[in-house]
């Protein structure tokens, strides 16, 4: 017999789609099926059933092969690193649930940690732009139920966030939505002519890097002066066309992604994006979202947000909290040496960093807790392999909307596998013993 | 897809196949002389890894050169954060030459390579 579990939530993306199905085994050790899930989804589920997985924690010995060791080992060797550092780098916590985060922060202020999350090297130019500017936001249910046209700017949600569009921001039909895709209009806007942009009503190829200018000439049209001819590679008579669509839009919303926080212009692009979506609010309602990757970044934002007032780069070395992207960001501190051990947790800054710092993270005491073999174990001392959060350990989660959605468990984790807020706790406990707290 | 191979493991050379590999435009491949499929070499001031290069499934964007988020991209890009924290992950000058006899590595040695 099978048990069919409802109303899962999967744990890959932002989207935090909460209608999968997923068939078990009748004593609930074994995942059989995942429904409802887009394939990236589904992949993460089905990968944790992997016959080759890793359950216990790894030592790396003198010649750089591993060791088994065990969990209280593990923990003990995590606690006196980071004990020991002047400034350890505290980095991940995107794929993992708030109540890990929160035990973490708690490690990190007593080691006077660098708490660092993924948005900074994601949506970390989002993050200052709205504190700078601030920013009209919504749900994802009032998009669905309300907006009658989406920009997608710099983002491919069709790979990335592939049931962004059917549960959400173009196809489905909502309360005042009836028509679903037929009543939407949907703009893409990126250099290159993505998947998302083949199901656009209206593209626009941007010139790369020419964000900034494209979103000003929009200014420049909401308030119909003179644009000249060709603005970032896109004619002026278009601009005007998708400047006058949106002015009579019912409702709208910009989401944007990599494509505008990576490029040079960074935070700039996105409080000028942000100031777009202010005029437009003169003459109608728009809002504007950042399409969040990891399921649980926006959680590890705000989670800090409460904490310490921060949602990213919160240097706790002199006991408080304080922030300046550029200087206690996880690469520039890489960068400058000013780092003496790395903790990872919930990311993989070995397979997402430039080169050059996961060069820098090599030559230092390394501590990787990830259920999966990853580039940053590479550069890793000690890898700890945990359940999987979101399959084998609930909690709660933030959607990319800043919705906290609390996810299940569905399977159980191997026999004796800790979950990461317990072997942070017993690295916390551990820590607290050497400290004298 | 990218996503898809993250999550199937990344020790795994679907990952690579995935991600070790640069888009280009149809012209610029005739340009370098080489079919979908070849390895090249791509370059920038910040470093070199080998890719493969393909036809652009998501094209055509001539000139731009297009390597998935990954350690392959990473050793390329710019790590500059310009006092913001964040690397320069995209508009980087880079050049592509045909290496046809170079391997691409899976994602744990392209990183071993160099370290
Ligand atoms: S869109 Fe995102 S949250 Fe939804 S099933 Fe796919 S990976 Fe999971």
């Amino acid at each position: 017999m099978t048990k069919l579990i409802t109303d899962v939530v999967c744990p890959f993306c932002g989207t935090l789609c909460d209608d999968l199905e997923v068939v078990v085994s009748d004593d609930g050790k074994e995942l059989l099926e995942v429904n409802n899930a887009c394939a990236i989804g589904a992949e993460k589920f089905l990968h944790s059933q992997a016959k080759d997985r890793l359950t216990r924690p790894r030592m790396r010995n003198e010649d750089g092969s591993w060791r088994e060791v065990s969990y209280d080992e593990a923990a003990e060797f995590t606690a006196q690193m980071l004990a020991k550092s002047k400034k350890p780098l505290m980095y991940g916590w995107s794929s993992t649930n708030c109540e890990s985060q929160v035990v973490g922060s708690h490690v990190a202020e007593l080691v006077g940690g660098q708490l660092d999350n993924t948005a900074t090297v994601c949506h970390g130019s989002t993050l200052i732009a709205v504190q700078d500017v601030g920013v009209p936001s919504c749900t994802l249910g009032e998009i669905k139920n309300r907006a009658d046209m989406v920009v997608f700017w710099g983002c491919n949600p069709a790979h990335a966030h592939p049931r962004h569009m059917s549960r959400y921001s173009l196809f489905p039909r909502g309360f005042f939505t009836a028509k679903g895709h037929r009543g939407r209009t949907a703009v893409v806007v990126d250099p290159r002519p993505t998947d998302s942009a083949n199901l656009a009503d209206i593209y626009l190829p941007v010139e790369q890097g020419r964000d900034y200018e494209l979103l000003s000439a929009l200014r420049v049209a909401f308030r119909n002066e003179q644009l000249p001819d060709v603005v970032a590679g896109i004619s002026k008579e278009k601009i005007y066309e998708v400047a006058e669509k949106m002015k009579n839009a019912r409702f709208g919303c910009i989401f944007f992604g990599m494509g505008v926080t990576h490029s040079l212009s960074n935070n700039h692009n996105i409080d000028i994006a942000i100031q777009v979506t202010r005029d437009l609010n003169e003459f109608t309602k728009w809002s504007i979202m950042p399409m969040r990757g990891h399921y649980n970044v926006t959680g590890a934002g705000e989670v800090w947000g409460w904490q310490f007032g921060f949602p990213f780069c919160v240097d706790l070395s002199r006991g408080f909290a304080r922030y300046n992207p550029g200087e206690s960001s996880s690469n520039d501190l890489l960068m400058r040496e000013e780092i003496d051990s790395v903790f990872v947790l919930g990311s993989d800054p070995g397979a997402h960093f430039p080169f050059s710092s996961v060069k820098k993270m090599n030559a230092l005491p390394c501590v990787v807790v990830d259920p999966h073999i990853t580039p940053s174990t590479v550069v890793a001392d000690l890898h700890v392999p945990v359940a999987f959060v979101g399959v084998e350990v609930g909690g709660c989660a933030y959607r990319m909307d800043s919705v906290p959605i609390e996810s299940h468990k569905v399977v159980d984790a191997p026999e004796g596998m800790l979950t990461d807020e317990e072997f942070l706790k017993l690295v916390l406990a551990r820590v607290k013993e050497i400290k004298g707290v | 897809m990218q996503g898809v191979t993250m999550e199937g493991g990344k020790e795994k050379p679907a990952y690579r196949d995935a991600c070790g590999i640069i888009e280009l435009n149809p012209e610029d491949l005739k340009e370098l002389g080489i079919w979908h499929g070849t390895n090249v070499r791509v370059a920038s001031q910040h470093g070199w890894v080998i890719v493969k290069a393909i036809k652009a499934t998501q094209g055509p964007h001539p000139g731009l050169g297009w390597i998935p988020m990954g350690p392959w991209a990473n050793r390329v890009i710019d790590p500059n954060t310009y006092s913001m924290g964040m690397p320069t992950f995209k508009g980087v000058p880079v050049t592509v030459e045909p290496a046809p006899d170079e391997k691409v590595l899976d994602s744990l040695a392209v990183l071993e390579e160099m370290l």
